[in-house]
């Protein structure tokens, strides 16, 4: 994965809370077997009509939308399934970032695995954000800040250990095989049922 | 000494490494459950990577979600109809046999939905780690296993190394009191538990479901109501192990047996909260003032009671949109709305008792005009028991199709449909928009509530047909 620092982009608002993977990306499309190729049917229930056509009124149809980074959604984005493919759908269309105040466990871990970046905010920051669609933003991962074109910074939390991966484009799949006498260890010493 | 939960029991005994500010704790997995779905990518890290698999003993694979129902395509010669599903599956067995891994594959008379067959074959047991690629994974923490679902990437971390890099999540003690009148199922118990905490109200956190209503639950009733914790925002819910739990334990394949078993037992019976263990977060729920209840809304916490009626929520846009893709209105009653389908089954209602509760509404009734109802069975083994104790003729009897298991109308992506616009009484364990497929309007609820839908034909009280 190429290292991450820092991605200055124009929102995407989709106030809605609880947009679950089954929204981000629907069953129908999970049987594919590798990772690429998702972006096109990102949100693909309310991005197309029943003939495939594009919906005029669904925000990542409007021109404003276009190459825009950072996707700001409603409280709790990302509930739901495991399903890796939300995160695959969301890069593959463009997304590198997705700020809300709430981002559902396995989602949040699932994107860090691939370098999407999870920003949880305060109200305030949220509330400032869904109220201004389409400025521009900065989000810092080395100093763990998102930047607002007012000027103002707030910081987000971010696992340290997974900063520190995506920083350094390190996988972590890496650091847990360079692991394997501690795990040989605990295998021989417990031998867990 | 400091009195620990449950979920801090079963985290210390499989902590690698344990975990500093900056590095997460290296989490032993003793399970590995395996999907056609979750897996391919996974294996192709693997292939590229030049690595094996670091536990096959651990590791047990097989195929429900993509896989038809239509006996037709699995036994009798006919191709899987999906293209790309027969393309997973078939990807599946590939990667199985190049790996090596035990695959209970598509005519394998132990093959159903993965979390109905790791308990069926007793392969989840109390005290153990248990992760795989899907989020209903948390059905197995009603043997007191700490479960839960992990992503693609993941699943090629625990295949290479059979650990994962966690941080300890927090603690949510769900204390269930009092007892659950007639008529009222572990589905609507946690139907209930999510309309109260909701669909958030688990983020970060283990739940440990305890008090006398859990204890007095059946293992069936029990993952039903783990199954669900994810639906509440935990990635994982547990129930310490009791006698219920290890009479249902005895005997199977993968369980211990002879010196191994009461050795098992015996450590087992360590594995509850201790008096005075503390919690992040508790909420006390009682039974005894439960009603059985029906989703109105697209998640799963928009729950009301079958005699209740759509909440209102002004000024709430969220709210609206979700009723409006729903076709329902603040205050319509739900027993005023017709359905057009009824599907039993999935990882969170499709044992054998939950088969039983929907055949004992069934048993002499039809299934009402214009209504398609479907029934599923979990397993393959499932589906050998119903046939013989007559279950299954009963379904047919009354008019309903009776499938091969799998995951089926849960999620559409197996050819099992609702189609858009109507109604289906569900027992799966998600109402989303576009689940059940583009436009389906789905209501969660019990089996014996889903039975009785599909004999009147709208939303009706089980507790009409109660003997």
């Amino acid at each position: 994965m190429d290292p991450i620092t820092v991605i200055r982009s124009r929102t995407v608002v989709m106030p809605s809370t609880n947009i679950d993977t089954d929204q981000i990306i629907p069953a129908r499309f999970l049987t594919t077997t590798v990772r690429e190729g998702l972006g096109v049917s990102l949100f693909a229930d309310w991005r197309y009509d029943k003939d495939g056509k594009p919906r005029p009124d669904f925000v990542l149809n409007q021109p404003d939308a276009q190459g825009c980074q950072v996707l700001v959604a409603g409280r709790n984005i990302g509930c739901g399934s495991s399903r890796e493919h939300a995160p695959w759908a969301l890069l593959d269309y463009g997304f590198r970032a997705v700020i809300s105040t709430e981002i559902a466990d396995i989602f949040r871990n699932n994107s860090l695995k691939n370098g999407l970046l999870p920003v949880v905010v305060d109200e305030a920051t949220h509330a400032w954000l869904l109220a201004n669609p389409g400025l521009e933003v900065e989000v810092d991962l080395e100093s763990s800040t998102l930047r607002l074109p007012d000027g103002r910074s707030v910081q987000f939390p971010i696992d340290a250990f997974a900063r520190y991966c995506l920083l350094n484009g390190i996988d972590e799949l890496g650091y847990l095989l360079s692991q394997a006498d501690a795990i040989d260890r605990y295998e021989q010493a417990r031998a867990p049922r | 000494m400091t009195a620990k939960s449950l979920f801090e029991k079963v985290w210390e005994r499989h902590v690698v490494v344990p975990e500093t500010a900056d590095t997460p704790a290296i989490l032993y997995i003793d399970l590995h459950l395996v999907h056609e779905v979750t897996s391919p990518q996974a294996f192709d890290v693997l292939r590229s990577r030049g690595l094996q698999l670091r536990r096959l003993d651990r590791t047990l694979a097989t195929m429900d979600h993509s896989t038809p129902t239509d006996t037709a395509q699995i036994f009798g010669g006919m191709p899987i109809r999906l293209e790309s599903a027969a393309k997973q599956v078939r990807q599946l067995e590939l990667n199985c046999a190049e790996f090596g891994v035990n695959l209970l594959g598509l005519r394998d008379d132990r093959r159903g939905i993965v979390h109905i067959i790791g308990p069926e074959l007793g392969a989840t047991q109390p005290g153990k780690t248990i992760v795989c690629g899907d989020s209903h994974t948390s059905t197995h923490g009603a043997f007191g296993a700490l479960a839960f679902g992990i992503g693609t990437t993941e699943v090629g971390y625990v295949m290479a190394t059979q650990c994962l890099l966690q941080r300890k999540p927090k603690t949510f003690s769900v204390n269930v009191t009092g007892k659950l009148p007639a008529g009222v199922t572990a589905k609507d118990l946690v139907l209930a538990i999510i309309g109260r905490t909701g669909v958030n109200g688990g983020t970060g956190h283990v739940i440990e479901y305890r008090g006398p209503a859990i204890e007095a639950l059946s293992m069936d009733e029990r993952m039903t109501i783990c199954n669900m914790s994810i639906e509440g925002g935990a990635r994982a819910g547990m129930i310490a192990p009791d006698a219920t739990t290890f009479a249902y334990l005895k005997g199977r394949p993968y369980a211990p047996s002879g010196a191994a078993w009461d050795a098992a037992v015996a450590d087992w019976q360590g594995l509850r909260s201790d008096a005075g263990a503390r919690f992040d977060k508790e909420v006390t729920v009682d039974a005894g003032t439960l009603e059985p209840m029906i989703t109105y809304g697209t998640n799963p916490g928009m729950v009301t009671t079958v005699n209740g009626t759509v909440p209102e929520k002004p000024g709430d846009e969220v709210f609206a949109k979700s009723l409006a893709y729903m076709g329902l209105n603040p205050g319509e009653r739900m027993t005023d709305k017709q359905v057009q389908v009824v599907f039993i089954g999935s990882c969170t209602n499709a044992r054998l008792s939950d088969l039983e509760a929907a055949a004992s509404v069934f048993r002499g009734r039809k299934v009402a005009k214009g209504v398609r109802a479907l029934v599923v069975p979990g397993s393959q083994q499932i589906k050998r028991e119903a046939e013989k104790l007559g279950l299954a003729k009963i379904f047919l009897d009354a008019g309903a199709e009776w499938r091969e298991s799998g995951c089926s109308m849960c999620l559409g992506m197996n050819g099992d449909l609702v189609d858009a616009g109507q109604y289906c009484v569900s027992t799966s364990n998600r109402n989303f928009e576009g689940r059940q497929g583009i436009g389906a309007r789905t209501l969660l609820a019990s089996p014996a509530s889903a039975a009785a839908a599909a004999v009147r034909g709208r939303i009706t009280d089980p507790r009409e047909f109660l003997a």
